[in-house]
């Protein structure tokens, strides 16, 4: 269960407890994130709402590692990463976050199969390995038959399906996604959602999603809205989880 | 090796511009692999020259005659192994600018001291029997055209007149880089011809003596014992070691090594900016990916090793190529026709200089590739996608 009211113990998957971010823009200090707390259990599937500039995309990238905080403590799975240096901290990232990108961020250069197989090049696997591992990635994605496909020959949706497949092939803890669907039509909003939703149920994966689409945050499991910086309210969508 | 093909992708994506930055290191190499050529073309005979023989002239200068009665007490000094005498002919082939070194020498001697000629047995022996034959370097007969059996017409301009050699071999040499323009003649022919004109100049003289010691380490001893022989005569000696010779004979070029520095050190600053501008441009234009893979986990060592790897793939690709095509320039050039013979007769890239060229090139593509490498690598993850 999904609680912002700091009053869970330490159990959960991704523990965070008065977690502040400030910014400094023309010499005037700006709070985007104002002593926030939030716990979510594995296999969650969590929705963050709200306005432009309320933090959510702050948030995302203090909860994967790319960015630290003014003050407060994270923890994911045990590990408290707010003091972590910035080379533990790519370390960390590498083996427990999976990312995904509203615009899909795939390397246009590399085939669908090359870009899922990058994260497993961090890690010890044989080429076998990697292959078996991508496979089953691009086969979970749908999208088996499009391995040797460069993102210039595919569709937008199922450039995010490749871009879905490379987070999820080096089995993260957890997945970051930012507006998964803000660039594409409904019907393939709507197929990268169920993918999610499946992702999640099937395949107990714990989803944390920033978006401004109702119908996509109605699929998660909680929404979180997110205003000037305080979660001010948690409610229960009937998506998964 | 996993990581090869990113960069070979990455290399590649702008086929056009990495061409064009290939080509840039190429031909700046091109360049620097010709002025190696030129500078050991210059250099030549100081490379060659050999450590265990001495060179005896004139003090006075290098083109007046030593007697040659010298010849008998030059050898009788201790530490001598063998020695031999050589003359400056000065002619000219057909034409006045087909010029080439010949020597009148005494064939007797001349094998001993110079080895390194590679000479057939029945072609030495035939140059043995005729008085008026003679023996041409491999790059000279392939100059010319020449073949074992012709008549070769010279033209004197220090021994003025037409003269006539017969020729019954060619040489070669035991090294690449060893001297094959010459031209060698019997100095009895040259002595002869000058009695029978009663000349005067030159009769029983001899241009230089080439000595060989028995050991390399006695040089000092044995070029001051020399010196001091013949001190105080009508024709007193200057004795040197063979490299220092040759290294006083380039030098009257002038300093070769400076221009080659010069123009090397403006070849490679040039490179290092036309080179780092492109990888500036290649970093900037991948900014977002760079930060994609920084998100996923690589790290920035990761992404600095990337675009160094880039750049310095730039700069081996070209550095090979243009130094690749100097190698063939050079063996082309002495294969079939040398447009330098009459300076440089011997064009050659030493192997040891191909390393220099492409550990410079390597060293000049790591230098360009460095500040946007290091750009790359500091990259923000969080301001270079804006948003995750």
């Amino acid at each position: 269960m999904v609680r912002v009211d700091g009053m869970a113990g330490e159990g959960s998957l991704i523990h965070i407890r008065g977690l502040e971010k400030d910014y400094r823009r023309g010499g005037e200090e700006i709070r985007v994130l104002q002593g926030l707390n939030l716990d979510v259990e594995k296999g969650e599937f969590v929705a963050f709402m709200g306005p432009s500039g309320s933090g959510k995309t702050t948030l995302l990238n203090l909860l994967g590692g790319l960015d630290t905080p003014s003050q407060g403590t994270i923890s994911v799975a045990g590990d408290e990463i707010t003091h972590m240096s910035a080379g533990k901290l790519t370390q960390w990232r590498a083996r427990h976050v999976g990312f995904i990108f509203q615009m899909y961020n795939l390397l246009p250069v590399l085939t669908a199969f090359q870009n899922v197989e990058l994260p497993l090049l961090l890690t010890k696997l044989s080429k076998a390995e990697r292959k078996q591992h991508v496979d089953a990635a691009l086969h979970i994605v749908g999208l088996a038959d499009r391995s040797h496909h460069y993102p210039r020959q595919l569709s937008g949706g199922q450039e995010q399906r490749v871009a879905i497949a490379r987070a999820i092939v080096a089995d993260p803890t957890f997945l970051l996604c930012d507006e998964p669907t803000g660039d594409l039509d409904r019907k393939s909003a709507d197929e990268i959602l169920d993918l999610l939703t499946r992702l999640c149920k099937e395949h107990a994966k714990t989803i944390l999603m920033v978006t401004h689409d109702q119908l996509a945050a109605d699929r998660a499991g909680a929404i979180l809205h997110l205003n000037k910086g305080v979660l001010v309210e948690a409610q229960s969508a009937g998506g998964a989880a | 090796m996993k990581y090869l093909r990113l960069l070979s992708v990455n290399l590649f994506r702008k086929k056009i511009r990495t061409g064009l930055t290939i080509g840039s290191f190429a031909i700046a190499m091109l360049l620097f692999g010709l002025l190696v050529i030129v500078r050991f073309a210059f250099n030549q005979g100081v490379e060659v020259a050999g450590a265990d023989r001495l060179i005896v002239m004139n003090r006075v200068t290098f083109v007046e005659f030593l007697p040659m009665s010298y010849m008998d007490r030059i050898a009788s000094i201790p530490g001598i192994k063998s020695i031999t005498h050589a003359t400056w002919f000065g002619g000219t082939y057909q034409d006045p600018k087909n010029f080439f070194a010949q020597f009148a020498i005494d064939p007797e001697t001349w094998h001993e001291v110079y080895s390194e000629y590679l000479v057939p047995d029945a072609e030495w022996k035939a140059f043995l029997d005729d008085r008026q034959s003679a023996i041409a370097g491999e790059a000279t007969a392939k100059r010319f055209g020449w073949k074992i059996g012709d008549r070769i017409p010279i033209e004197g301009t220090i021994f003025s007149g037409h003269w006539q050699f017969n020729l019954v071999g060619i040489y070669t040499g035991a090294r690449p880089q060893d001297d094959t323009a010459q031209f060698w003649f019997h100095y009895d022919y040259l002595n002869e011809t000058l009695k029978q004109r009663n000349a005067g100049f030159g009769v029983n003289q001899a241009g230089w003596y080439v000595v060989k010691l028995e050991n390399p380490d006695d040089a000092v001893t044995v070029v001051k014992k020399i010196d001091q022989t013949f001190a105080n005569s009508s024709a007193e000696t200057k004795t040197d070691t063979e490299q220092a010779f040759a290294a006083a004979f380039a030098k009257q070029t002038g300093n070769i090594e400076l221009i080659i520095l010069v123009i090397g050190a403006i070849v490679f600053f040039t490179l290092l900016l036309v080179t780092g501008n492109t990888m500036a441009i290649t970093v900037r234009e991948r900014t977002a990916e760079l930060a994609i893979l920084k998100a996923l986990g690589f790290s920035d060592r990761f992404i600095l090793f990337l675009v160094l790897a880039e750049s310095i793939s730039i700069a081996l690709i070209g550095g090979t190529l243009g130094i690749g095509v100097a190698v063939a320039l050079a063996k082309l050039a002495m294969a079939y026709s040398n447009p330098l013979a009459s300076v440089l007769p011997v064009l050659y890239f030493p192997a040891n200089q191909v390393v220099v060229g492409i550990a410079a090139a390597v060293v000049v593509g790591g230098l360009a590739g460095l500040l946007p490498a290091l750009g790359a690598s500091q990259l923000k993850v969080v301001d270079a996608l804006r948003r995750i």
